[in-house]
């Protein structure tokens, strides 16, 4: 982003960049840099809180009067993430039936995805699949947990979006099974260790890296830092 | 945490920084055009999914309400962007500020590129479509960009 900054700069535009990794900015030097510890996605800090995002709007602005550069400030406050608290959600029962338990899971979180949709009238689910698809989709992950070829159960796409299609159809179901809105990687953590399609995942995982499958693909199917294997224990 | 593990993770990324940090004296705030160019991956709603190594970037019509982050990265919250956009790309607060009178407009559109390159030289953004946002921002009067991550 600092080059981006640096190119549009030479083309006649002021530019302000937030950071929200310091050491990229230190590197790429773009001409004014408000730097944010804030978590990694919310560059303006805090969703739904508008008196916050304009205190981080109105440093990185100021940074304008600057006579010279480059210039790399800190905003004063930090804010973390908390992918060590994952959210407590209550699950729907789910008749299971013949399905796999993570696929009727899946299903019976379909309502509280499409309260979120409703509420908030956007979604980040439908990179490979639709939302009334993920447990389905869910279903084919199973097989490849449990050791079926993952180029054989018939994925819709692309492993990695199609898990970013699970994932992030949970975490939106989520959203409406908790009185507030979740800090960062809250979400995340509590699909990766407390449902069963994020141990699906997870196992999907392992299974596709024994199985030889390209780094990118059995890499990407969950964020880096809730990668789990066996020999940790 | 998990930022703490990434951010230490990309600390030593290689990363490209011209020999002379290039420099645009701004006009005054209360006069200046102001759009966001984000790297967050954003698409206008029925557009594909972006893919890693992509160096193109969106054009992000303001009034569009349908928009949606489809950067291929797993490795950052989403929730905040479902929630309330602004967190990502604060077009509400820069509505705000130009009715106050703090800033002088914003801009009728906004641009997209996706952060996360594999291509740390970022050639082709560099050299092509970097310039083509630029030029794409100066033709809708756009005097200063504010630029958010992920």
């Amino acid at each position: 982003m600092g080059t981006l900054a640096s190119v549009l700069e030479a083309s006649g535009i002021a530019t302000v960049a937030l950071s929200l990794i310091r050491q990229q900015v230190e590197t790429t030097r773009p001409p004014r840099a408000l730097h944010c510890e804030f978590p990694l996605g919310r560059p303006l800090g805090r969703p739904e809180d508008p008196a916050f995002q304009r205190s981080v709007l109105d440093a990185a602005l100021a940074l304008l009067d600057e006579p010279e550069g480059p210039v790399l400030v800190d905003f004063p406050e930090e804010i973390t993430d908390d992918s060590d608290a994952p959210l407590v959600c209550t699950i729907p029962p789910a008749d299971s039936g013949d399905l796999h338990p993570a696929e009727a899971e899946a299903r019976g979180l379909l309502p509280a995805w499409k309260r979120s949709a409703d509420a908030y009238g956007r979604s980040t689910v439908g990179k490979v699949v639709a939302a009334e698809e993920v447990p389905g989709l869910v279903g084919l992950f199973a097989r490849i947990a449990d050791g079926e070829g993952w180029q054989e159960v018939g994925l819709p796409g692309d492993p990695t979006k199609a898990a970013a299609d699970v994932r992030n159809f949970y975490e939106e179901a989520a959203l409406s099974l908790t009185e507030v809105v979740p800090g960062a990687r809250q979400a995340e953590t509590w699909f990766v260790d407390h449902t069963t399609a994020g141990d699906v995942i997870q196992r999907t995982r392992v299974a596709m890296k024994e199985q030889g499958a390209g780094f990118y693909f059995w890499y990407y199917l969950l964020p880096a830092t809730q990668h789990h294997d066996p020999e940790d224990g | 945490m998990g930022d703490d593990r990434i951010r230490s993770e990309l600390a030593d990324l290689a990363g490209y920084a011209f020999d002379e940090v290039p420099w645009t004296s701004p006009r005054p705030l209360s006069e200046s055009r102001v759009a966001i160019v984000t790297t967050a991956g954003l698409r206008v709603g029925g557009q594909p999914d972006w893919n890693p190594g992509d160096q193109s970037f969106t054009v992000l019509p303001g009034d569009r309400k349908d928009l949606v982050l489809s950067h291929y990265s797993p490795n950052f919250d989403r929730t905040g962007w479902v929630v309330d956009p602004n967190v990502v790309l604060p077009i509400d607060r820069l509505d705000e500020m130009a009715a106050e009178g703090v800033i002088g407009s914003v801009a009728d559109a906004h641009i997209s590129f996706m952060g996360a390159q594999i291509d740390h030289t970022l050639e082709t953004i560099r050299l092509d479509t970097g310039p083509a946002a630029a030029r794409a921002l100066l033709d809708d009067g756009v005097d200063v960009v504010l630029l958010t991550p992920v």
